[in-house]
């Protein structure tokens, strides 16, 4: 299964492990001039039962920084995400392998448990999910299951300051214990960033969180996420190629199951050097 | 991709010609359309025709049970007839039957016929109260007392018309002089028509006109309670552990499979299975609310899984999503927020299980709960009568006043189960949350 698919892909495709090897060298040079390197994948294989889902994917992704995925529906951005902070554990037929580190440290080394990683892998789902409870429960439920406030008081700082770091305080401050879900789309997303905000997360993975949303809404959340990539490292799964040029510095091209190209935002939209990048970003196929 | 074929026609001919297509076509559609939603009609209508003769059966032959004909007699508790040594020996009936006499300004025959046929119309019960009211205070005896109550059932059914006078005398339990004193009776206002209150405070009796409920409504409560005790978790925690935890394999596909069919096993099956181990092997007491309620638990134990499983199944997945990104273990995310979000489902489910069990006859029946029982049950592991049973035992007895108080006890049990639905749906209503 496995060894037949992926040999078989790469006789179809042989341009393509050399292309991401010569990326990945391109993104360690960019990695040592500029900031260091949070997540360093590499070999991530994904299996849907028989179905291979990714192949080799290698990259870097760095801190304090916004990265964003790009690529045509089904290729895999999502699932590459969810590597990340080990969701896809929950999905029994799914199985990875290959070494995602995280800081130096395996994620899915047997000593790291996926309830620690994810608290300290933040996700933010395309469609806004807060739980059917109040605004502050929504909030506070992380903190409170990981023991971060020892008291009332201290939850209620912790409520606040991610309330107002995703720039929902305004709105919501007067109506803490009403419904998250009876809020508009746009707020309901922000307080599931404030959510995933609250148990001081490192890393935040959005998967397109703005395709929900209104023009308005999405702007807020974009300002949001320039504001958060000062303490975070951000990575948004996208369909918008606008946004990703707006939001992010890095941007990865997946695919088919493969990281095509990865790198700085600016040259992979005005001078890809893969011509199924190049289609993409202009509009050709996906 | 293909063209179109090439076609001599122009586009508003094609127009026209699909537009004159349709519409030959729209009557008969129409006409199938008015059908079909006629013969909708026409099955709901059948169906409620069903109901209401069902209903009405019922309530006009159990209406009557309502209603009790009493009497109040005084009685002189003449100290010549009374043995203070054997209380319990002296014949009670006849002093009330002559005090009735007195009062119709007759006098017995020496043979005490007329005595006889006056004990057929009044209650063995205020023989009783005589009894009692001496063995309380003594003192009483040389005095005259006041008892009261219903008639005996053939009279209250003369006075409700099910005895008719027209009807040949030897036809009859009656007799043309028996109805003739009933007659006096009741036009010197001696005989009172009232609401039959006791049929909701007493119970079993082998006298009609003493029975009630009481005792196979509490019974009926205390046997759902054992079975709400055992059927809810366990069955709550089954779903929980199958639906969110157990791995997805052919042993729990071998297991769901066999939950599916035990809710479509034939309620009897579980009798026997209760006679089997938990009379002859465990030991629980015979016609006990324990057993029966033991016995129910099986078999809503199925009802419930499935339920609460369908229920877990429609919480969205992104809830748990939810809860497991922000680090929450799967067992938080279940018993923080899925089981919770469930919980109306699971609740109305139960209860509608709750609902079915309490109107089960058949494996009570296995287990031996079709015996007579007095009173009112003190224990779950003491005899009790159950309303379903009950409705069973008098439909069974001899006695034509019972078969009034068999409809009035469905009556009963219909009740107790609108009840049951009607809580199942407000609690629907109620926590039923939108997201
Ligand atoms: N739970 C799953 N079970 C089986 N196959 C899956 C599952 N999730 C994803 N896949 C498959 O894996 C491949 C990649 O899916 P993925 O969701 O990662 O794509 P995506 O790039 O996020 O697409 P989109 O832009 O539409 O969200 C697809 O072919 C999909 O069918
Ligand atoms: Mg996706």
């Amino acid at each position: 299964m496995t060894p037949n698919g992926s040999s078989f892909s790469r006789s179809v495709m042989p341009m393509n492990r050399d292309d991401s090897a010569s990326h990945e060298a391109a993104t360690a040079s960019a990695a040592t001039s500029g900031p260091s390197v949070k997540i360093r994948a590499r070999d991530i294989n994904v299996f849907y039962g028989e179905k291979q889902a990714l192949f080799d994917v290698a990259i870097d992704i760095p801190e304090k920084s916004v990265t964003s995925f790009i690529g045509p529906s089904g290729c895999g951005k999502s699932t590459f995400l969810r590597c990340m902070n080990r969701m896809n554990d929950t999905i029994p037929i799914c199985r990875v392998t290959g070494a995602i580190e995280m800081d130096g440290e395996d994620v899915n080394d047997r000593s790291i448990d996926p309830v620690v990683l994810r608290a300290r892998v933040g996700m933010v789902f395309q469609k806004p999910n807060p739980f059917p409870k109040s605004i502050y429960e929504n909030v506070a439920y992380g903190p409170r299951i990981h023991g971060l406030a020892t008291g009332k008081d201290e939850l209620d700082a912790i409520v606040e300051s991610s309330l107002r770091r995703a720039g929902l305080w305004d709105e919501v401050s007067d109506r803490l214990l009403q419904p998250g879900t009876g809020l508009s789309g746009g707020q309901q997303q922000r307080l599931v960033i404030a959510r995933a905000i609250a148990v001081g997360p490192e890393v935040i993975l959005m998967d397109e969180p703005c395709s929900a949303l209104d023009p308005i809404a999405t702007a807020k959340i974009e300002e949001l996420i320039d504001e958060l990539r000062e303490q975070f490292c951000i990575v948004i799964v996208t369909h918008s190629m606008a946004q990703a040029a707006r939001v992010s510095q890095r941007t990865a091209f997946f695919h088919m199951g493969r990281l095509v190209e990865s790198g700085a935002t600016d040259e992979i939209f005005t001078n890809p050097r893969d011509s199924r990048t190049q289609d993409y970003i202009t509009g050709r196929f996906g | 991709m293909t063209d179109l074929p090439i076609t001599t026609t122009t586009a508003s001919d094609r127009a026209r010609d699909i537009r004159a297509a349709v519409e030959s076509r729209l009557k008969t559609r129409h006409a199938s359309e008015r059908r079909f939603k006629l013969y909708g009609q026409l099955a709901i209508a059948i169906a409620l025709s069903f109901l209401v003769v069902l209903l009405g059966r019922i309530v006009t032959q159990g209406a009557s049970t309502f209603v009790v004909h009493s009497i109040s007699v005084q009685v002189p508790l003449d100290p010549a007839r009374i043995d203070q040594t054997a209380l319990e020996g002296v014949n009670y009936d006849i002093m009330v039957a002559d005090a009735v006499l007195a009062k119709l300004g007759e006098k017995d025959d020496d043979y005490g016929t007329k005595s006889e046929a006056i004990k057929d119309l009044m209650s063995p019960d205020f023989g009783f109260q005589l009894l009692n009211m001496i063995k309380a205070d003594s003192s009483l005896i040389g005095k005259t007392v006041t008892v009261s109550g219903p008639l005996r059932a053939n009279a209250d059914l003369y006075f409700k018309g099910e005895i008719k006078r027209s009807s040949p005398e030897e036809e009859r339990t009656l007799s043309n002089q028996q109805l003739d004193w009933l007659d006096a009776l009741k036009s010197s206002g001696a005989v009172k028509t009232g609401f039959n209150f006791g049929f909701f405070t007493k119970s079993d009796s082998t006298e009609p006109e003493q029975a009630g409920v009481l005792g196979a409504v509490v019974g009926s409560a205390m046997m759902l309670l054992v079975t709400a005790f055992l059927a809810v978790p366990i069955g709550v925690m089954a779903a929980v552990y199958l639906e969110e935890f157990a791995p997805k394999n052919s042993w729990t596909d071998v297991i769901e499979v066999n939950i599916n069919n035990l809710a479509a096993v034939p309620s009897i099956v579980y009798g026997l299975l209760g006679l089997g181990l938990f009379i002859n092997t465990l030991g629980v007491p015979r016609s006990s609310p324990l057993l029966g309620g033991l016995v129910l638990a099986l078999m809503a134990l199925p009802t419930v899984i499935i339920a609460t499983r369908s229920s877990l199944k429609a919480v969205p997945p992104s809830i748990r999503e939810a809860a497991l990104g922000v680090g929450a273990s799967r067992t938080q995310a279940v018993f923080h927020h899925v089981l919770p979000l469930a919980m109306p489902g699971v609740m109305t489910g139960s209860i509608l299980a709750l609902a079915h069990a309490l109107g089960e006859t058949a494996p009570l029946l296995m287990i031996g709960m079709v015996s007579f029982v007095p009173g009112v049950p003190h224990g779950f592991d003491q005899a009790a009568t159950v309303l379903p049973v009950q409705v069973f035992i008098w439909e069974n007895a001899s006695e034509r006043a019972f078969h009034e108080r068999t409809a009035a006890a469905i009556m009963v049990l219909l009740v107790f189960m609108i009840l049951m639905n009607a809580v199942a749906i407000i609690v629907r209503r109620r926590f039923e949350r939108r997201w």
